[in-house]
């Protein structure tokens, strides 16, 4: 069955476990700008929200790629970049309105959350919940769109 | 280097001379980095008899090899320099995102040496380092300088600064980063201040690599899983914070009231964390790493005290709570936002305005004094005077020197409730007798977090010993003060060892760093660097003379509570504990015992 990772937003306490895991697995190395997910701060209102790929039933990122790179699995959910075919062009980095694709100066490739093959690091770290990988069940799914919806307008307020 | 950095900035502020030098590899072993290394360093490069507030004092932003990766809490950095308000070697620990950034940005330890001409801050990005004019950020306090820098640089940087009280040099001013963390103690934002520096932002982007991924995974997830099954750090922490300790303290009868005359607050539960979850508290926060979250963000919406922030914290709710004869919350929450902004420290400043209100109510000074009525319990003069202190205005002119000096310019330093200068926090050592050895030797003077006794005396972690019991302290208090400097020096925080301890943290250590630590390795690495600590105090001046406490605290019985009758019994264990630490009569380190430690 497919799981999906959701974000309770309300839930982060502002730690970082999650970019540090991610770019710990991914990158062996911590350094969280080179995480996959990101945890957005506002320090005034000591307030944080971790975002990342949120693997869209119609990802804009694929829609926007000239050569095709960027596919969703069916069966598992995952969208994810071909490297092989990807020219960098990084359209998909701004078409996402989630920042959910990253652009990696130095290795000079586009790169995005791949779940961690199922085991999504990020999640299995997130001391308070704040990220959690569950099976897709249709009130998740309709959570996640929901969240998706306000995250846009957050968006839309802060440009 | 695996974890270590390997690059150490030197930022000669007189000259504006920026050097990158290579650390030491066996200092590092040594010193492990932060609070250890960042000491050895100012042993070696600074006369102890410097004036602290003078160009020829240095000032330290050291992070721990542990700092930066997800090593349970491993988000610390250590501000280490001369402290102008005890004269001590100063070690102020804080957490937040500042320390980790410090490391990505490729770095070790910042140096700080002699004084600007003008207001300056430092800018890091990576290899980019340059001293940049702060003319227009002088002056504004630690969140308008936060948010400016962050607006001016982009929202990945990070930022330590100090507020007004700093830049006026307040003895007890504090380094503020990421606008809500402090690294409080002794006065390390007065050295700041002194210097000219008003700010480090910082952005890194290179990462960290540790020397063996599988194992320090392992060891990471050993000590988290402890964690998670500790009531403390599980539990005690994550749901009500710090100040979770209000009720327990004084229920146990140690609870310091109206400046140490009594030790219990009847009116304690108004000001405990219990309290603060359901009135003020917005939502809980953590730390780079942290998985305890013991963070409050809080507001008081409306009213006189309308402000937000993050805290209060037990030992600020004490300060300005019991310790002032206060009981509102919205008043305590009041003086702990204004010590934030103006960046000074709330435990001083609480004790040093309940020095005064005991002047006050013994009639050594009087309203014309004052300004106003300054009563024990009076909360709004409380709050009024947190303010005129931070900004060095009034009667506040006198407070921004601390209790003791405060106490002694009216001829009563007796009635300071410090050690070294240094205002003992929220325990009445009266009530736990190794918290009384702590206190009186610890090498930053009236501290709690250099031996945490009151974790076995009164929390019973990792074994419950009797509070009122002397024997075996002494030990005890060594293995503490030994673990914590070792710890200290690491980048972690002092809140895991609720539930691990040398093993595992010397585990972490090992495999991030690549350099093995057994347990015994590790603790001595502690029992160096405290020896260390106190080279310099001796050599500043200081003798076994001032291992000691408030006369009160060892004459005048506690007179109500469950508390009752008990004084400090100083006596029976300080030889001892000279001697367990290797320490000749005068309190002088030996030879011999300096010799084993490679000192």
């Amino acid at each position: 069955m497919e799981k999906i990772l959701v974000i309770h937003p309300e839930k982060c306490v502002g730690c970082g476990s999650c970019e540090l895991g991610c770019s710990f697995k991914q990158e062996e190395t911590f350094n969280p700008s080179k995480s996959r997910v990101t945890v957005l701060r506002w320090l005034r209102e000591s307030l944080s929200v971790p975002l990342t790929c949120l693997q869209c039933d119609e990802p804009a990122c694929e829609k926007v790629c000239m050569v095709g790179a960027i596919s969703k699995d069916a069966k598992s959910g995952l969208v994810s970049v071909d490297e092989e075919t990807c020219v960098g062009c990084r359209l998909c980095v701004s078409a996402c309105p989630f920042g959910g694709m990253n652009y990696d100066l130095e290795a000079k490739r586009v790169y995005k959350c791949n779940l961690c093959d199922g085991e999504p690091e990020c999640a299995e770290l997130c001391p308070t919940d704040a990220l959690e990988f569950q099976p897709a069940s249709e009130s998740l799914v309709n959570r996640k769109k929901d969240l998706a919806r306000r995250f846009t307008e957050i968006y839309k307020e802060l440009m | 280097m695996y974890a270590w950095k390997g690059t150490i900035l030197r930022v000669n502020l007189t000259s504006g001379e920026i050097k990158k030098e290579k650390l030491s590899p066996q200092d590092a072993k040594d010193y492990i980095g932060a609070r250890g290394l960042a000491s050895k360093i100012l042993y070696d490069e600074v006369d102890p008899s410097v004036d602290p507030l003078g160009p020829d004092n240095k000032l330290m932003f050291a992070t721990g090899p542990l700092t930066g990766t997800y090593a349970t809490s491993g988000g610390r950095y250590n501000v280490v320099t001369k402290g102008p308000l005890t004269g001590a070697i100063a070690a102020s620990n804080s957490g937040g995102y500042f320390g980790p950034e410090l490391k990505y940005a490729g770095y070790d330890l910042v140096i700080f040496e002699g004084r600007a001409k003008k207001p300056v801050y430092l800018h890091i990005y990576n290899d980019e380092v340059e001293l940049r004019d702060a003319g227009d950020l002088w002056g504004k306090d630690t969140h308008e300088t936060t948010e400016k820098l962050v607006e001016r640089h982009g929202e990945n940087f990070k930022v330590a600064c100090i507020g007004p009280g700093g830049e006026q040099q307040v003895l007890f001013a504090n380094v503020i980063n990421d606008m809500h963390r402090a690294a409080g103690r002794s006065g390390v934002g007065a050295v700041m201040g002194s210097k000219q520096l008003k700010a480090i932002v910082v952005r890194g982007t290179t990462g960290l690599k540790v020397a063996d991924n599988q194992g320090f995974t392992d060891a990471v997830m050993r000590a988290r899983k402890a964690m998670q099954e500790d009531p403390t750090t599980s539990e005690g922490l994550p749901t009500f914070g710090t100040n979770v300790l209000v009720n327990v303290i004084n229920q146990s009868g140690l609870f310091p009231t109206r400046n140490f005359q009594e030790s219990f607050f009847p009116e304690a539960d108004k000001t405990s964390g219990e309290t603060m979850a359901s009135t003020l508290l917005v939502r809980n926060k953590g730390c780079f790493a942290c998985i305890i979250d013991c963070g409050r963000v809080t507001a008081v919406p409306e009213g006189p005290y309308k402000g937000e922030g993050e805290g209060p914290e037990y030992e600020t709710a004490w300060a300005f709570g019991a310790q002032c004869g206060v009981d509102d919350l919205e008043a305590i929450s009041k003086a702990n936002y204004i010590c934030n902004e103006l960046g000074i420290d709330t435990i001083t400043m609480g004790s040093t305005i309940a020095c005064a209100m005991e002047l006050y109510e013994k009639g050594i000074v009087t309203e014309d004094d004052v300004g106003m009525d300054l009563s024990f319990g009076n909360a709004e003069a409380m709050v009024k005077m947190t303010e005129a202190a931070g900004l060095r205005r009034g009667f506040g002119d006198k407070l921004a020197l601390g209790s003791h000096r405060l106490a002694s310019e009216y001829g009563v330093p007796e009635l300071s409730m410090s050690v070294k200068r240094l205002e003992m926090p929220a325990y009445d050592p009266r009530g736990a007798q190794g918290m009384a050895l702590e206190y009186a030797t610890s090498n930053r003077g009236g501290c709690h977090v250099r031996g945490y006794m009151i974790s076995p005396e009164i929390m019973g972690v990792p074994q419950k010993l009797d509070p009122d019991v002397t024997e075996e302290k002494a030990a005890w208090l060594k293995t503490f003060q030994d673990l914590t400097a070792a710890l200290d020096s690491s980048g972690i925080c002092l809140f895991t060892t609720f539930a691990i301890g040398a093993d595992e943290i010397s585990a972490m250590l090992s495999k991030a760093t690549g350099v093995e630590y057994s347990t015994e390795a590790f603790m001595e690495a502690g029992d160096r660097i405290y020896n260390l600590e106190r080279l310099f105090n001796m050599e500043a001046g200081f003798t076994h003379e001032e291992d000691t406490l408030p006369r009160r605290l060892l004459e005048e019985p506690i007179s109500a509570g469950p508390g009752r009758g008990k004084v400090a019994r100083l006596d029976e264990m300080k030889g001892e504990y000279y001697q367990v630490r290797g320490w000749a009569a005068d309190g002088k380190p030996t030879a011999e015992k300096l010799a084993e430690l490679g000192l």
